[in-house]
């Protein structure tokens, strides 16, 4: 109950910005914060909940991304449709490598580098097929209409992905009442103890894989619809994958808000270090390595963490003690 | 006689050059706490790892209930009401106790509410009850066993394996935990332990099966195992049997 609570704060008083902020500046850096934060949160459910660490997330995110503007471009699929079949779509191909890997038994760096390598062969392969425009990309026609699933005001842009976060905290927040969530943390915590207690961890981990999937897939769906553009570098260039994972570890992998709070954060911070140093290429990618840094040293719990000890520290010390004694 | 519920069956186990499990043969009856012993290195772990499912024998048969089990993962071992504990505890280090034995409890109890009523219940079974709440990784030696033994008890098993749960435990400890291990059987658990603290398992156990360098040398009641030349040999090395004379020999 208490979860949902949280949830339901957190979602309201984001859903009231748009109200006071008209800037269409800071608007479009919210949307694209929240795009980030979807995107991670996918990660977060295989990463932070299962322990799988993956590098190419960027295949489900541009999965997601191609199959929408594909089916309108191509075949004059309605948008909404497109976009739930871009979600379907990328939850499938979470299923093929996912089945792949993990019945071949890949764990830990193994893992990280084969995902790593399908997204790659996916960019490849995307560059250079006449389908998905080949290395021009693909342009989706303008048409502001609900029907195209294309808004004129930022705003609805805005409430759209943030409902999408919603659903995937929701999704994070069941995850943590569920059986099919404790034991996919128990895989992360120890696979063997978690299969000696009769967890299928190859069917845990597929299950993760698929929901992750669909997540990030979903992010990918709606960066088509707000940019009306994809090429195969955004789609499925690692900059996608590293920003996945980067979120929820420096907010808190394994956690609820932990995606959330992190795209925050390195979002703010990358604009940040813009207004400081202008717009030098890589200069994001320096930021979320300091940063990244520097939570692995002082946050290894990532800064949901961190704020959790500094309260625990500050706000309740006698209780702290007592518990020691 | 009956069937009984385990049956090992010739089972080798091969790693490279060493043949760790040498077609040995034991049986579990229903309802008793049989004991295996033996020197370190014998290959008691190794048969456990081969009865659980997370080691292929490379020969031999398993036999659960009349059904042959050889080569069935772990998971489904544990479906079917085996279960074990790891004599290298295996925590879930960043899980509360409570949460470590709701992994088990969610087995049998797929809803949240039911299975942490489970998992509560076993964990005051085996003397958690005021640890539920600490983290796992802060728990004694003592502590980490029992959470061992309680996980795997709220997989509610019919088949339990005990690998060394005494080991590390001050003679204080054993006393409190040998009862609970008992009060398991009388539920009608059957259970194999394998135990180095003699006294225990000598105390504990109905049957016992002897190992040394993977094969099985002597198997029968505590005392009869206790007097056999065979077994106070592998234990003290050549000769000590003679050595020993009257006291231990046949
Ligand atoms: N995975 C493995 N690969 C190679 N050798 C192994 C493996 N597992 C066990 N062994 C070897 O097999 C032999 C039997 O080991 P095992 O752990 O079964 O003995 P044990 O009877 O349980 O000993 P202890 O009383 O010390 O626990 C040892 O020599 C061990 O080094
Ligand atoms: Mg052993």
């Amino acid at each position: 109950m208490r979860g949902l609570l949280q949830i339901a704060v957190v979602v309201a008083v984001l859903a009231a910005v748009p109200l006071v902020v008209q800037s269409n500046t800071t608007l479009n850096f919210l949307v694209v914060t929240l795009l980030i934060a979807l995107a991670g949160q996918g990660w977060n459910i295989l990463g932070g909940y299962g322990g799988q660490y993956s590098f190419g997330h960027a295949a489900f995110f541009g999965t997601g991304a191609y199959v929408t503007a594909i089916l309108q471009v191509r075949y004059g699929v309605n948008a909404w449709l497109a976009f739930g079949a871009g979600i379907v779509l990328g939850a499938a191909v979470g299923g093929v490598i996912g089945a792949l890997t993990f019945r071949a038994g890949l764990r830990g760096s193994y893992f990280a580098l084969v995902s790593l390598a399908f997204a790659e062969v996916l960019r490849i392969v995307a560059s250079v097929a006449p389908i998905t425009g080949a290395g021009v990309g693909t342009l989706v026609k303008l048409d502001l209409r609900v029907e195209a699933l294309q808004f004129q005001s930022r705003a609805v842009f805005y409430w759209v992905i943030l409902a999408l976060v919603a659903v995937s905290l929701l999704v994070a927040q069941r995850l943590e009442r569920t059986r099919f969530g404790t034991w996919l943390i128990a895989v992360r915590e120890n696979e063997d103890a978690a299969k000696a207690l009769g967890v299928n961890a190859t069917q845990v981990k597929l299950g993760a894989m698929v929901i992750s999937a669909a997540i990030t897939a979903a992010a990918g769906c709606f960066y088509t619809q707000y940019f009306l553009f994809v090429d195969s570098g955004i789609a499925f260039g690692t900059r996608m994958s590293i920003e996945a994972l980067l979120t929820p570890i420096i907010g808190g992998a394994g956690t609820v808000f932990g995606p959330l709070l992190g795209a925050l954060v390195v979002q703010a911070l990358g604009e940040g270090a813009k207004l400081v140093a202008g717009d030098a290429p890589g200069l994001s990618l320096i930021v979320y390595g300091c940063v990244l840094v520097l939570v692995i040293a002082f946050a290894p719990r990532g800064l949901i963490g961190l704020v959790e000890t500094i309260y625990r520290r500050v706000a309740r010390p006698t209780k702290r003690e007592a518990a020691h004694d | 006689m009956t069937e009984p519920l385990l049956s090992v069956e010739r089972v080798s186990c091969r790693f490279g050059g060493l043949l760790a499990v040498n077609a040995a043969s034991l049986t579990v009856a229903a309802g008793r706490i049989t004991g295996l012993i033996g020197p370190n290195g014998a290959g008691k772990t190794t048969l456990f790892a081969i009865i659980s499912g997370f080691q292929r024998p490379s020969d031999g048969i398993v036999r659960y209930r009349g059904e042959t089990i050889t080569g069935l993962p772990p998971y489904e071992l544990a479906r079917r009401g085996i279960a074990r504990t790891f004599q290298i505890v295996q925590p879930f280090a960043g899980l509360s106790v409570r949460e470590n034995i709701l992994v088990g409890a969610h087995l049998r109890h797929p809803k949240r509410s039911n299975a942490l009523a489970a998992a509560d219940l076993v964990g005051r079974e085996v003397g958690l009850a005021d640890l539920l709440d600490r983290a796992a990784d802060t728990l004694t030696v003592s502590g980490r066993k029992r959470l061992e033994l309680a996980r795997a008890l709220a997989t509610e098993p019919q088949l339990l394996l005990l690998d060394e749960v005494l080991a590390g435990l001050n003679p204080t400890e054993i006393h409190e935990i040998a009862p609970t291990i008992r009060r398991l059987c009388e539920r009608g658990i059957s259970i194999l332990m394998i135990e180095h603290v003699m006294q225990a398992v000598m105390s504990l156990s109905q049957h016992v099966f002897v190992l040394a360098e993977g094969c099985i040398i002597a198997e029968g009641t505590p005392a009869e195992v206790a007097a056999d030349r065979a077994v106070v040999e592998a234990y003290l090395g050549h000769g000590a049997a003679k050595k020993l004379g009257g006291a231990h020999g046949r």
